[in-house]
């Protein structure tokens, strides 16, 4: 037997972004089992390998690589007594008439997002999970992503499939009255997973990559909900900024930043996929962030920004999803939209409630306002409190010049 | 599935039997409850005051007055049932008037 060739290797390489998501969900869905539902999924993986370079790549790989993995579970459950009376039930299942042929499986990823987003998981367990089974990304692999260690990776993941196991999590999709708050729930989750990626300097299996990619399932699986193109906006948005984020390791700011090298066809991509969502006029917070990151993607320089629209934006921001930060960003485009004083007033409102005093974003805001109002001694000391706080390397390097310029 | 729920408050509001009996909430609550039909055991406890911890060290038996633990919330009353899933017991759990101002906590029973 010859060795898989380079094409067969990429047939399955591609098989897996696309396909490893589906198998393990239709696994799950007939087993109900998560551990199993992984390792035949793997197995199958494996098998096409060898299988393909024999056989040739199948026309429908996701079909091919299903009916593997189900027949791995078979085998693996036909060894034991447990495993033989599970079987039975399985195979109750797979001789229901009602059941679609192989060929016409049902994505059932949407079963399976819900249930890796299920509030009664801890968070960073439906982070873990949702990147383990429907992204495929390997235990160590979402670890290097959090800089976590592995093991203790591995036991986040483990406890979450307990949890669904033992706290009888049911794997569905929630019904309608449910709906709003568990749609909520994902979205924060692929956020998140694409807010941890943003930072990346590696760009192979970036989280970005990943958390688009998904987000792009959930639109295809969800057309009728207007929130998942909002965040989907919102992420490509974003994304297309991401050549000119930092400079030589030095974050640069949005004003600084040379729009030529923004990812246009990304931008459109954005605008229009925020253009859909908008068309079914169900507003929510991922589509105003989604048209405040539009506002900034089409304005050819900085000078031609709406920040009056901007401003107007964060404040129904604001009553959506209410946060300290958001009034932070409202105080930045008031300020730019109004005159330094007005955004400094709101700023200095907002230091002193006290609710953003670990926020390094708000010493450097209420700095950057203080220089271009001509009081460098008072940016002085807000940038040095900015420069203790600033999480990144990129951040303190830019917080560090702009002390240096004063 | 079977849960067990433990409602909790800080006992700054306690209402009498008769007072909840009253409430629009619970018997909304109790109403849902019996038309899901899947209670197996309930009861309202008396508040904390009233408890009594036992603990068994060196073969000593200790007594002492008050709850196992010095906790901001209490237990006031549980109810164990019988559920499709999870969502069906927060639903019963969001339903009962005391989630409102303290939580309950559901437990799936150990079997």
């Amino acid at each position: 037997m010859t060795a898989p060739g380079d094409q067969v290797r990429a047939a399955v390489d591609a098989a897996y972004r696309d396909e490893w998501g589906q198998v393990v969900a239709t696994m799950i869905g007939l087993t109900g089992d998560w551990d199993l539902a992984e390792d035949c999924a793997q197995e199958a993986f494996a098998a096409a390998l060898t299988t393909w370079s024999r056989d040739g790549v199948p026309r429908r790989p996701g079909a091919w690589l299903t009916t593997t993995a189900r027949n791995r579970a078979t085998d693996r459950l036909r060894r034991d007594a447990a495993g033989a009376a599970k079987l039975r039930q399985f195979a109750v299942l797979a001789r229901d008439p009602d059941e679609p042929p192989v060929e016409e499986i049902p994505d059932d990823r949407l079963r399976l997002i819900f249930t890796c987003c299920h509030p009664a998981l801890p968070f960073q367990g439906r982070v873990a999970l949702t990147l383990r089974t429907l992204a495929g990304l390997s235990t160590a692999e979402i670890a290097r992503a959090f800089l976590t260690a592995e093991t203790a990776m591995a036991q986040r993941l483990v406890r979450a499939k307990r949890k669904i196991q033992e706290a009888g999590i049911p794997y569905r999709v929630p019904p309608a009255e449910l709906l709003p708050e568990r749609l909520a729930a994902v979205l924060a989750v692929l956020y998140l997973i694409f807010n941890q990626g943003y930072d990346e300097e590696d760009q192979s299996r970036a989280l970005t990559v990943e958390a688009i990619r998904l987000t792009r399932v959930l639109v295809r699986l969800m057309p009728a909900e207007p929130e998942p193109r909002g965040l989907l906006a919102l992420m490509l948005l974003h994304e297309a900024r991401r050549a000119t984020r930092t400079a030589e390791g030095v974050l640069v700011t949005l004003e600084n930043q040379d729009r030529s090298l923004w990812d246009r066809a990304l931008i459109d991509e954005g605008v229009q996929t925020l253009d859909a969502a908008l068309a079914m006029r169900r507003t929510g917070p991922y589509q105003v962030q989604a048209a405040i990151a539009a506002c900034h993607a089409t304005a050819p320089d900085p000078l031609s920004t709406d920040w009056a629209q901007i401003a107007a934006l964060y404040a129904t921001l604001a009553r959506l999803a209410p946060s300290p930060v958001v009034e932070l960003n409202r105080a930045v485009a008031v300020a730019m939209a109004d005159g330094i004083p007005a955004g400094l007033t709101l700023v200095d409102e907002l230091a002193s409630s006290g609710r953003l005093d670990a926020y390094h974003l708000l010493f450097a805001t209420r700095a950057d306002l203080l220089r271009r109002d001509g009081r460098p001694d008072e940016a002085r000391a807000s940038y040095e409190r900015a420069l203790e706080l600033a999480p990144t390397e990129a951040e303190r390097r830019y917080l560090a010049g702009r002390l240096g310029e004063l | 599935m079977k849960y067990v729920l433990l409602i909790c408050d800080d006992e700054t509001v306690s209402p009498t039997n008769e007072e909840l009996a009253a409430d629009p909430t619970h018997q909304a609550w109790l109403a849902d409850l019996e038309r899901r039909g899947g209670v197996l055991d309930s009861a309202r406890l008396r508040p904390v005051v009233d408890a009594t911890t036992v603990r068994v060290r060196d073969g000593e038996t200790l007594v002492s007055d008050g709850p196992f633990a010095e906790t901001k919330d209490f237990v006031g009353g549980f109810v164990t049932v019988e559920c499709a899933d999870l969502d069906e017991a927060i639903a019963i759990a969001a339903g009962h008037p005391y989630a409102r101002w303290g939580g309950v906590e559901i437990r799936p029973v150990w079997e």
